[in-house]
């Protein structure tokens, strides 16, 4: 891999317009209009409108041309089919935070760079697992790199969200799970015992459904709220929401409801309380503590740039273990939710 | 200690009093007596004196997670509460525990703290390795103290009285001031036999009602006693063989807030007397934020007490040596209370309140329009040779404020401010009684410090019970003094009344919701308005 000269130059530089690949004149997940744009996954802070051409999994093409519109141009590649642009070679590798979201690795003069994106090692039926990729630069994402971040696995969590979805029901009550409408929901959807009561999804969630399935994912069967007339039928529900819609009038249909919030924050008391909601469940796309820790050494990476997240004590931490890290500014955001309600509108 | 976690757990994913006080009434249902005393210890906001120095805490929590303290220290800075850092870092625990909560704390817990800091330190990572996710972050906050969960000394009252049928006052009363977590106390609190708890009962606080327009219409001037209206908390002391009590007005006890009145109080012969606690510093009353202060702290540190000292303003004499003075005339009520409190040897924090000399009702007037400068509300007029009445019996007591209207009203409704509120819930509607329910009568939305903003707003947003668009509905449960220009009835509004600008003048976090105007309060308030208007 790496030649002898020791840290080279860089492959991949953070501009104004998002992460640059010199050598292969193409960007990564821009935040502004580019010519030629490699997207990791369709979360609105990764892919962005504008750019005169986009390239991505072919697993996450259906999603992300709804994202961006039917005018944007967008070739999807297979997971591990090598790309030459301008001469660097470009391969997509699953990264295992929602469907069709990729790492992305750049092979040029013998040096490999592996861009992370978001991703998470946690099983997740709707997309394919993470795959660690061997380089000599990994860039990765640090939403939830510190220890407090350990996720239980996503059968306990799903059997407690089971557990709360029933005792709602035997309650006559309906359940709302708020989860970004964009891989939580769905991840949600193919995750629950489906046989506990009728599912319904806000519009906004099933946008994103009509993808997965031309997809192949398997999601049970979802209905609208149109589908139901009176309040009483909602009892025994699940209904599974875009964070948005928890202080909105849409809610109101539901009429007894409990609610719970579906998101790695959950983890932290404070956060959960600054929620308001009934039930905080733990549940992440995005790598925790451990997992972060374990990815970057699978990479056998000697030089690590930390973007988006707790990126200094990271980088701090992995100094302390002999790696070269540095932290990389991006414009990305993470896992949603983190905002503090009392500086944003809810 | 895996029953109480779970109970914590119950009471800390609800926002809902009714689901925390079952919780805790299951509890105290199921659980031994030794767990349920320390339980019930614990929750209404006793500490016992922290076993493990923090310092030592932060240094073997990062040690056990495999961490540099560096790292556990931003970690605590994410998440902002060190049991709950030190109960996500740790390793996970190598198989659980049954022991009862009592057995943790007396054998565990306490223990701890004899012992030197290798054997310490041994034990405190044995019992971490013990305690399984939320258990331990209980465990850890019962040694880091403030074990503060969303549940008042209120909720607990009530959850022991519902669970043993006894007289809410009654366990109030048992739950207040210090007492010891043990068996033989959990039986005192949950005994049947009420009689002995009555003894220290306060008798029913006479109520005065606001005076509006002429006072003349009172009768002569020399038939009538004024003094100033001070602005405390309305408090009954209560002194009489084996018992001290300070009740409030909404039958809290407040002794445990209060400990130089308590101090001082076995100074005084055996008595009730009726009073106004004040902060008080420099011979001069301080502004009712002082006190705030005071409010709901148990064992208030030397800074706050030294910041904010307190004094008993007696003005009635309720009973004397065993026998109930409320029929006997006010000035032999007046004269008798000044003899006691002026005859404590070595002066105290008792006080008695003076008369304010005006010999007309002119002049009584002029007096009055100084209450602002001497930090008063205006003044109390009561009839000379009255008795001391029951409840809210009218024409003897009259209050005769310079805030024109004033209603105490409940928090109910919130929404978003504009501008650089925007983030915030400022703008507020509030209710008060109407045959047992709250309706909405007023929206306010200036009057409170931004800190108190912050304050009200993080309730708003922990105690939300449904959304309406923008609107919140939230739990009823702040009281605020409102203050407004005039009323009038109006058919468009629930309450049937409608303020003219209204504004928050204070919290009152000395008063529950209960206590709360009633439209009856409003519509008096609103004759009073109506006679105004015709004298002047």
């Amino acid at each position: 891999m790496a030649g002898a000269g020791g840290p080279t130059a860089m492959l991949v530089t953070p501009t104004s317009r998002g992460l640059f690949c010199a050598a292969g004149d193409f960007y990564i997940d821009p935040w502004q209009p580019v010519d030629r744009a490699v997207i990791t996954h369709a979360h609105g802070d990764h892919a962005r409108p504008g750019s005169a051409s986009y390239l991505c999994a072919a697993r996450g093409k259906p999603v992300l041309q709804t994202r961006l519109g039917p005018e944007a141009s967008i070739e999807g590649v297979r997971y591990g089919e090598t790309r030459d642009m301008n001469g660097a070679k470009v391969s997509l590798h699953p990264a295992g935070h929602v469907l069709g979201s990729s790492q992305v690795r750049i092979e040029h003069r013998g040096e490999v760079w592996v861009v992370s994106g978001d991703y998470k090692l946690d099983p997740d039926p709707t997309c394919d697992p993470f795959q660690p990729i061997r380089c000599d630069t990994f860039i990765t994402e640090s939403t939830f790199g510190l220890p407090i971040y350990r996720w239980c696995t996503p059968e306990e969590t799903f059997a407690r969200i089971d557990a709360w979805w029933r005792s709602n029901g035997q309650a006559g009550r309906a359940s709302v799970l708020f989860g970004y409408a964009f891989g939580k929901a769905q991840r949600i959807l193919a995750s629950v015992d489906a046989s506990i009561g009728p599912i319904v999804v806000h519009g906004a969630v099933e946008a994103l459904n009509r993808g997965y399935r031309e997809c192949g994912v398997a999601l049970p069967e979802t209905r609208m709220v149109t589908d139901f007339e009176a309040k009483k039928d909602f009892a025994g529900a699940l209904v599974v929401a875009p964070p948005s819609a928890q202080s909105s009038p849409w809610l109101k249909r539901f009429g007894d409801y409990s609610d719970a919030f579906a998101s790695g924050w959950m983890a932290i008391r404070g956060a959960r309380r600054r929620r308001a909601v009934d039930q905080g469940f733990v549940l992440s796309d995005h790598a925790d503590w451990p997992s972060l820790n374990r990815a970057i050494a699978a990479t056998g990476a000697q030089r690590i740039f930390v973007t988006h997240g707790h990126t200094a004590p990271l980088v701090q931490w992995l100094r302390e273990k002999g790696l070269e890290a540095h932290t990389m500014k991006t414009e990305f955001e993470g896992e949603a939710g983190a905002e503090e309600p009392s500086t944003t509108p809810s | 200690m895996k029953q109480f976690a779970a109970l914590f757990e119950a009471i800390d994913s609800s926002t809902s009093t009714k689901a925390k006080t079952a919780a805790l009434a299951e509890y105290f249902a199921s659980a031994p007596p030794e767990d349920a005393a320390w339980a019930a210890w614990f929750l209404t906001g006793h500490r016992p004196r922290q076993a493990v120095p923090t310092r030592r805490l932060h240094a073997w929590a990062a040690e056990a997670a495999g961490i540099p303290l560096w790292l556990f220290e931003e970690s605590y800075d994410a998440v902002g509460d060190l049991a709950e850092t030190i109960a996500l870092v740790l390793p996970d625990p190598q198989g659980g525990d049954e022991a009862p909560l009592h057995t943790w704390i007396e054998e565990r817990l306490l223990a701890l703290r004899e012992l030197g800091e290798a054997e310490q330190k041994a034990r405190l990572l044995a019992c971490w390795a013990s305690l399984r996710g939320t258990e331990r972050f209980v465990f850890n906050k019962l040694i880091t103290g403030a074990f503060r969960v969303g549940v008042s000394a209120l909720l607990v009252t009530r959850a022991i009285a519902q669970r043993f049928a006894l007289d809410a006052k009654v366990v109030a009363h048992r739950l207040a001031g210090e007492w010891s977590p043990t068996v033989e106390t959990w039986q005192r609190i949950t005994s049947p036999d009420e009689m002995e708890t009555r003894a220290a009962q306060p008798y029913p606080f006479f109520l005065a009602h606001p005076l509006e327009g002429d006072p003349a219409r009172l009768g002569p001037r020399e038939e009538w006693l004024a003094e100033w209206k001070w602005d405390g908390i309305r408090a009954q002391l209560i002194r009489r063989p084996g018992q001290v009590a300070l009740w409030s007005r909404g039958d809290e006890p407040i002794a445990g807030q209060f400990p130089e009145i308590m101090a001082d109080a076995p100074k005084l012969p055996r008595c009730v007397l009726d009073g106004e606690v004040l902060a008080w510093k420099n011979n001069r009353v301080m502004p009712f934020a002082a006190l705030q202060k005071r409010l709901g702290r148990k064992n208030p540190g030397r800074k706050v007490l030294e910041e904010s000292p307190v004094i008993f303003l007696a003005f009635d004499l309720l009973e004397f040596e065993g026998e109930d003075w409320r029929a006997r005339p006010l000035e032999e009520r007046r004269a008798r209370l000044k003899d006691i409190v002026h005859s404590i040897p070595g002066g105290s924090v008792f006080d008695t309140s003076s008369q304010v000399r005006a010999p007309t009702w002119e002049t009584l007037a002029v007096a009055r329009s100084k209450s602002r400068e001497l930090g008063t509300e205006g003044l109390m007029l009561k009839r000379r040779g009255s008795p001391y009445g029951t409840g809210r019996t009218r024409g003897d007591w009259w209050k005769w404020k310079v805030e024109p209207y004033t209603l105490d009203a409940v928090l109910v409704y919130a929404q978003k401010g504009s501008g650089k509120r925007a983030s915030l819930y400022t703008d507020y509607t509030f209710a008060i009684w109407k045959a047992g329910e709250l309706v909405p009568f007023a929206k306010a939305y200036s009057g409170l410090t931004d800190e108190e903003i912050r304050e009200v707003d993080a309730f708003i947003r922990r105690n939300t019970t449904e959304r309406f668009g923008p609107v919140r509905t939230v739990k009823p449960e702040l009281v605020f003094e409102l203050g407004f220009e005039g009323l009038q009835r109006s058919n468009r509004h629930k309450s049937g009344i409608a303020v003219r600008f209204p504004r928050m003048l204070r919290m009152r976090k000395d008063k529950a919701p209960s206590e709360a105007s009633t439209v009856d309060d409003a519509v008096e308030l609103l004759e009073a308005h109506l006679d105004r208007g015709q004298t002047t």
